[in-house]
């Protein structure tokens, strides 16, 4: 076998411009999938059954079906009903852009959700109470107190959520976008070196990876400063019981 | 289910997705295990290997490492073969392809699990084991082994279903799984929203009976949780 630098090189360019793709999708469907997350988090937490039950079917099955069916549910079944093709709809769910964007924010917000409501159930009790004895209203505590503590308790497993997603979006490859997997298939399609530029395009994966740990490992020292605290070691400081 | 006719074609389609799920379990534990030992190694360079294992495997898309084992595999088989004086075409079928993927993205998380649950088991059962007079084998497989499988069982449940719903990226390259077979079941009908909802639902009876199966395991596994209230004291 021979192994070819040449043509990682000379595809290195279409690759990395493939990448901004990626990168596009998860940032979009990130924000818009948190946005979506955090009500759907709060009824989840809500002390109404009914509240609670509402969510229970869309994170269900979100969570329970594979991505893939999830984005051909959106791309290709979208086309089977009327109400999608012959409205102004089509011009959103006949492009796979929009369709991929779609897919990637129910799923990551399915997903999200169950990770604040782990984080709001994780804020320690005598926070929301004291909240109440101040007075505040329901609004005004979870604006003040629930979603910045659940944010700062979340961070580290919404991270790992993040880099669960940015594998996902490779799976927009398969409704013909040309993300960093769809290129790097379109690449092998003319050269037919399968194992060079799959290489490249995985490492081009694993340094966006390794930016966005390092980004959310720095996000969170700061955000989380006060467990990183050390106190002054006053009691070993002073006088030691000479032997 | 009908399903216009197509309902056993979607069933056989689950079949292959239960069988490529549960081969791809077998390996990935191998691979987890192997991993775990590697990890808490006293040999510096299996320390490396396994480290190197997990971050780049855990780095990359699934889909990605399917593609590659599936179109880079057979050249890759041929090439080794070729060292060996074998010089037919090898081709890699859809079905190995997906296992050695499952199960390689499976073992890189598994690893994690099993050192987890390996370094949560007292240091001090290690110490009374070698204070009766047992080996290192004897000790793992009779005292420490039984514990990491309940302590490991909740991470790899969450594992198995990952890897259940990864099955269906195969389909990509050809494996006639359900993912597949719905897709082909469209191309006939032009129905793909009832096909994959169909599909989708069978995954996700397929999820909710993993989940019930793992919950039954960690109450076999867990003799303390199982025991009577009134045999506890």
């Amino acid at each position: 076998m021979n192994w070819s630098w040449t043509v990682i090189w000379e595809s290195l360019p279409r690759l990395l411009d493939s990448a901004l793709l990626t990168l596009e999708l998860v940032l979009v469907s990130g924000v818009l999938g948190l946005l979506l997350a955090i009500p759907l988090a709060l009824m989840r937490t809500s002390s109404r059954g009914w509240l609670r039950a509402l969510p229970f079917g869309y994170i269900f099955f979100f969570r329970g079906t594979p991505l893939l069916v999830q984005i051909f549910l959106i791309y290709y079944g979208t086309s089977q009903f009327s109400l999608f093709r012959e409205t102004i709809l089509w011009s959103v769910f006949s492009q796979p852009y929009w369709c991929a964007i779609i897919a990637f924010t129910l799923n990551t917000a399915a997903y999200s959700a169950e990770l604040i409501r782990g984080a709001i159930q994780g804020i320690p009790k005598g926070e929301l109470e004291a909240a109440d004895a101040l007075g505040m209203s329901s609004l005004l505590k979870i604006r003040r107190i629930v979603l910045p503590r659940a944010f700062g308790i979340v961070l580290p497993a919404y991270g790992n959520e993040l880099i669960l997603m940015l594998k996902g979006s490779s799976l927009a490859s398969t409704i013909t976008l040309l993300d960093l997997t769809g290129m790097a298939r379109t690449i092998i399609a003319r050269t037919y070196t399968p194992l060079e530029i799959f290489f490249a395009a995985g490492m081009i994966y694993l340094a966006i990876n390794g930016c966005l740990i390092l980004g959310f490992r720095l996000l969170e020292r700061k955000l989380n400063r006060y467990q990183y605290f050390r106190a002054p070691d006053v009691d070993n400081a002073s006088v030691e019981p000479s032997a | 289910m009908d399903l216009l006719g197509f309902g056993h074609l979607l069933w056989s389609g689950a079949w292959v997705t239960i069988q490529l799920a549960l081969v791809s379990l077998v390996f990935g534990l191998v691979f987890g295990m192997s991993g775990a030992a590697a990890k808490l190694s006293s040999v510096a360079p299996l320390r490396w290997l396994a480290t190197a294992y997990t971050t780049v495997i855990r780095g990359t898309p699934e889909l990605l490492l399917v593609l590659t084992i599936y179109f880079g595999g057979s050249m890759l088989l041929m090439a080794i073969a070729s060292e060996f004086g074998y010089s037919d075409y090898i081709e890699v079928s859809a079905f190995g392809a997906g296992v050695a993927a499952l199960s390689i993205a499976f073992g890189a998380y598994a690893t994690e699990v099993f050192r987890g649950a390996i370094l949560a088991v007292p240091r001090g059962q290690w110490e009374a084991a070698y204070v009766m007079g047992m080996g290192p084998v004897q000790t793992f497989s009779y005292i420490i082994l039984p514990q990491v499988w309940r302590l490991a069982l909740p991470g790899l449940g969450n594992l198995f279903q990952v890897l259940l719903k990864d099955t269906a990226l195969v389909s990509v390259v050809g494996l006639n799984d359900l993912m597949r077979q719905a897709y082909v079941a469209t191309g006939s009908t032009k129905q793909p929203f009832t096909f994959y909802l169909a599909a989708a639902l069978i995954y996700l009876g397929m999820t909710v009976l993993a989940t019930a199966a793992t919950t039954w395991m960690e109450w076999l596994a867990n003799p303390a949780a199982r025991a009577p209230q009134g045999n506890r004291a």
